[in-house]
């Protein structure tokens, strides 16, 4: 908590807070949901930054201490999902669906990675989605970065990185128009 | 920018700067006359001056709307041999170094061999200067523990308040007449020395008119001979408004740009001023005119901003006049510190006073990109997000402009001075970061002083390990040190020691001033000299502070810290140890440095353990040299600034227990040591914080940004949030770098394809080719934040 309170005139002045991001903070609830409460009653604003994929009342639990949810959502498809990330989306389309009705403010958030999740069919397919979750109306699109490359080979573990480049800024303006049309709010970054 | 401006620009660049034997030579001609033995010393002053503004060379470059060059010409830079004169080597060396170097042609070094240095050989105010010296504070300069700023040039620091758009010279002749002719020849013992003051302030009145009058001439001398019938028309306008002012109040932006870059290069030509010479608030100062001619038609924005632009470029045009005594290796700077001020408030009632003019001013900023003049934005919590934002977004363009200050603490920070809240609101930075009352403030800077070096004195008992002399008092042998508290007050004991006899030093050198180098013009410029009788440099001004700027706070923060954690605190290193590696320069001492680099507490990190160590050092330098008595009536202030001094000062002092190696550039202003900051821009903020601005006259804090951070609208309103922050945190000043360390390493390894890379040093920006290699791997070190 000293950490985050270090902050607070920053987030008094640009109206932020602090964002619990990982990893998947879901890891550890008891962690989270104790410094949650913390932060509530010190009226600090709250993140989480999730992929959903954990247990529903967990979410929940937490969700409901927190101010704002940065959920991820990778792909529409099923199949494609287990394919590149190992477990089906049902669940975390589900869980996002779940906060949505409780009332949550969500921010969808959606890694553009070329060759996997770019193509029409699942930009239109995440569209409809979100105009199904309440309320929800704000997407970030963030376009994939090399980045985890060089992390993967220092971690030197078993896991292998995308090998994808960096959308251009082209595909990135037309994903962010076909989303605009659905009535939702795009930012590129974020 | 159009082609005028475009054109105007290019050759600003582009000329390279050379010496100019012009002034020396008049200033020769003119002590070697009789008048000097029959005059005053302030009226003789005056006589030179007038000399020169009578004789010089005038220069009306092509195209140009705003006219007048200090030297015969764009970049002729000239000399002040009555303050300190170069000699031979000096000349060959500024013709010959790589970086920053001055063209001499071979007749301007015959005009030095043969005219020059014959004349002035034994008479410059250095050479008194040094004469006046004990070897004591001989010892103490020697050894790099403090800098001193008048043996190269004059006090300045000036900056020029709204005085110049009301009236004219014929008005200030008026006002010095009348005062003249109050004097009580009885009863005032000083009446007959003010008397001599008055007539100086006179004559140099009447020399800046007769120099602005043979702009007139030469304009309408060109029109006549001008084919093109539209540039003859602009010389014709250019000629009324040189016939206009100084002499009148400016009735229009034009004049008042040319009122005020008359008095610019008189106050500049008159002696060679620290910071030469400061427009203060220029949009302030311009929007009557502005809002006068826009509503009568006779102006358009458009007008405005090119008249602007002609103006920025003429700033450009006047390089730093280079230092005598240098070395090959030394750098210079051709940036000679003139601050513009954007934003604010209002002196009466302290409302928001940003205006069009502002906005105005940082598009030509941001269009222009030029090192000189430099600019700056003053922001209070009154000005609207708008502004700041804008200028966010040129300051994201990279070039380390405009800097940022923080209105509401300058003005308690004047407040805290005794200034009146009218003065408190009308003032604002010049040169680096030091704030003063605008038009009537003698604000002398007189050297750095190197905390880190106490700090290694601290640790020698006195002694500067790199000659073996004592040139600190005993305060112990640290070895028999037991408690931390100890060594912070043998540390404390030495800073009052040299905090001493710098001031000692600068009471006769002040004095030397105030007798042989008056300065009669700028005493017409600042009130309350004519008032008073009394010249600037001896208290003629309403305010009349001296500063000797604290270096290195970071470095020594760290040094003092490593000390208190492993040697007291932890004890997991022995004192003997600890010195043992200082002496050895680490060699052989890797882990030990390691632990010291990279596993001790530092500034910059928003930790308690190091920044109440950076508050007891501030407090120390504070109670030691605030409030002090000066030779002016002023007191001494704190104010915590480097320049390039931090490349210097680090050269003169050894290992230090933050892991720092011999030699390695100190901490520059405020910021952390480079790259000892770990914890992201919000840490330094809170670090910087720590630190009682308010009782301060100006600290400097520098940020390195990589431009992906700062990238769209969110990056401009992270950092306009951050600003905002340390403000509210009651910080000073904050200024950015926005580029990445991989264009800065490839500027150095190929200087001719990125001469227009500029960034910001400290307190100032130039470009990056320039610096010398050190400074250049010192700010490639600082720590570049990649994430808020």
């Amino acid at each position: 908590m000293d950490e985050i309170r270090k902050d607070v005139i920053f987030y008094d002045e640009s109206g932020g807070g602090v964002t619990f991001s990982g990893g998947e903070p879901l890891m550890q609830p008891d962690f989270l949901l104790a410094v949650l409460d913390q932060c509530r009653s010190e009226s600090i604003h709250t993140a989480i930054d999730t992929t959903c994929y954990a247990e529903t009342d967990i979410l929940t639990k937490c969700a409901d201490r927190a101010d704002l949810l940065l959920c991820d959502i990778k792909h529409m498809d099923s199949g494609k999902h287990r394919e590149y990330t190992g477990v089906d989306n049902k669940l975390i389309l589900d869980n996002i669906l779940r906060l949505a009705k409780m009332g949550k403010k969500i921010i969808i958030r959606v890694p553009i990675v070329p060759g996997f999740n770019d193509d029409i069919i699942n930009i239109e397919n995440t569209a409809e989605y979100v105009t199904t979750l309440n309320g929800t109306r704000r997407i970030d699109l963030l376009p994939f970065n090399r980045g985890g490359v060089e992390k993967t080979s220092r971690l030197a573990a078993s896991v292998s990185p995308m090998e994808a480049d960096s959308p251009r800024q082209e595909v990135m303006e037309s994903i962010r128009n076909r989303f605009t049309e659905y009535g939702l709010e795009v930012k590129i970054g974020g | 920018m159009n082609d005028r401006v475009r054109a105007l620009r290019q050759q600003s660049v582009n000329i390279r700067p050379y010496i100019s034997s012009e002034r020396a030579e008049l200033m020769t001609r003119f002590y070697q006359s009789e008048v000097p033995q029959r005059e005053s010393v302030p009226v003789c002053r005056a006589l030179s001056f007038q000399y020169l503004m009578e004789n010089k060379a005038i220069c009306i470059n092509e195209g140009e709307l705003i006219v007048g060059e200090r030297g015969p010409a764009p970049k002729a830079t000239p000399t002040y041999p009555e303050l300190c004169c170069h000699d031979l080597e000096d000349l060959r060396i500024l013709n010959s170094r790589e970086r920053t170097p001055f063209l001499v042609s071979e007749e301007v070094r015959k005009t030095y061999e043969q005219e020059i240095i014959p004349f002035w050989s034994g008479k410059t105010l250095r050479e008194k200067l040094f004469a006046a010296m004990e070897p004591k504070w001989q010892q103490a300069f020697d050894a790099g523990v403090f800098t001193e700023f008048m043996e190269q040039r004059a006090p300045g620091h000036a900056i020029l308040d709204d005085k110049i758009y009301h009236r004219g010279m014929l008005d200030f002749k008026r006002q010095i007449e009348e005062n003249r002719r109050k004097l009580d020849v009885v009863n005032d013992p000083c009446a007959a020395e003010k008397e001599q003051e008055y007539r100086a302030m006179s004559i140099c009145a009447d020399a800046v008119m007769t120099f602005a009058r043979r702009y007139g001439e030469k304009a309408l001398e060109l029109a006549e001979q001008e084919n093109d019938p539209a540039r003859r028309e602009e010389l014709e306008q250019i000629a009324e408004v040189c016939n206009h002012v100084p002499a009148h109040a400016p009735r229009n932006v034009w004049e008042a740009l040319q009122a005020y870059w008359f008095v610019h290069l008189s106050v500049i030509t008159e002696l060679n001023t620290w910071d030469s010479f400061n427009p203060g608030r220029l949009d302030q100062h311009l929007y009557p005119f502005y809002a006068k001619g826009v509503e009568e038609g006779t102006l358009t924005p458009e007008q405005a901003k090119e008249l602007l632009q002609c103006f920025w470029v003429k700033f450009n045009n006047q390089p730093a006049p280079p230092k005598v005594g240098i070395t090959e290796e030394q750098s210079g700077t051709y940036t000679d510190f003139a601050l513009i001020n954007i934003g604010g408030v209002h002196p009466g009632d302290g409302s928001d006073a940003v205006n069009e003019v502002s906005y105005l001013m940082l598009d030509v900023v941001e269009e222009m990109r030029l090192p000189q003049p430099s600019a700056c934005i003053q922001i209070s919590k009154k000005n609207p997000d708008r502004f700041l934002r804008r200028a966010c977004k040129v300051i994201r363009t990279g070039f380390g402009q405009p800097s940022v200050f923080n209105t509401d603490i300058i003005i308690t920070e004047m407040l805290q001075d005794g200034k009146t809240i009218r003065d408190a609101r009308s003032g604002g930075p010049s040169g680096c970061v030091t704030v003063s009352a605008v038009g009537k403030e003698s604000c002398t800077l007189t050297g750095y002083m190197n905390w880190p070096k106490i700090f290694e004195l601290t640790c020698h008992n006195g002694i500067d390990p790199n000659s073996g002399e004592q040139i600190g008092p005993r305060t112990g042998d640290p070895h028999e040190f037991t408690g931390f508290d100890q060594l912070m007050d043998a540390y404390k004991q030495q800073l009052a020691y040299f905090i001493d006899l710098k001031i000692q030093g600068n009471n006769t050198i002040e004095q030397l001033f105030a007798r042989f180098m008056p300065a009669p013009f700028m005493s017409v410029l600042m009130d309350d000299c004519i008032a008073k009788g009394i010249d600037y440099h001896n208290g003629g001004s309403r305010y009349n502070p001296t500063y000797i700027q604290g270096v290195g706070i970071g470095t020594v923060t760290d040094a003092l810290t490593a000390m208190k954690y492993h040697v007291f605190d932890e004890k997991d290193i022995s004192m003997d140890q600890m010195l043992a590696a200082l002496q050895a320069n680490f060699e052989g001492h890797d882990r030990l440095r390691n632990i010291l680099l990279h596993h001790t507490p530092k500034y910059g990190n928003d930790d308690d353990y190091a920044d109440c160590i950076t508050q007891e050092l501030f407090n120390a330098y504070y109670d030691l040299l605030n409030g002090r008595p000066n030779t002016k009536g002023g007191k001494y202030r704190v104010n915590l600034l480097p320049t390039t001094v931090h490349i210097y000062f680090g050269s003169v002092v050894g290992a230090l227990p933050c892991g720092r190696k011999a030699g390695e550039a100190l901490s520059e202003g405020i910021s952390p040591s480079q790259g000892s900051d770990q914890k992201g821009p919000t840490a330094v903020i809170k670090s910087a914080a720590r630190i009682d601005h308010a009782r301060t006259g100006g600290t400097l804090l520098n940020m390195k940004f990589n431009p992906q951070v700062l990238a769209g609208d969110d990056g401009i309103e992270k950092l306009a949030h951050l600003i905002r922050a340390y403000f509210k945190l009651d910080g000073h000043h904050i200024q950015f770098n926005v580029i990445d360390a991989k264009t800065l390493r490839r500027a150095q390894e190929q200087p001719d394809q990125n001469r227009d890379l500029i960034v910001r040093v400290a307190g100032y920006s130039d470009y990056f080719v320039d610096l010398g290699v050190d400074l250049q791997n010192e700010i490639i070190s600082r720590t570049e934040q990649q994430v808020f």
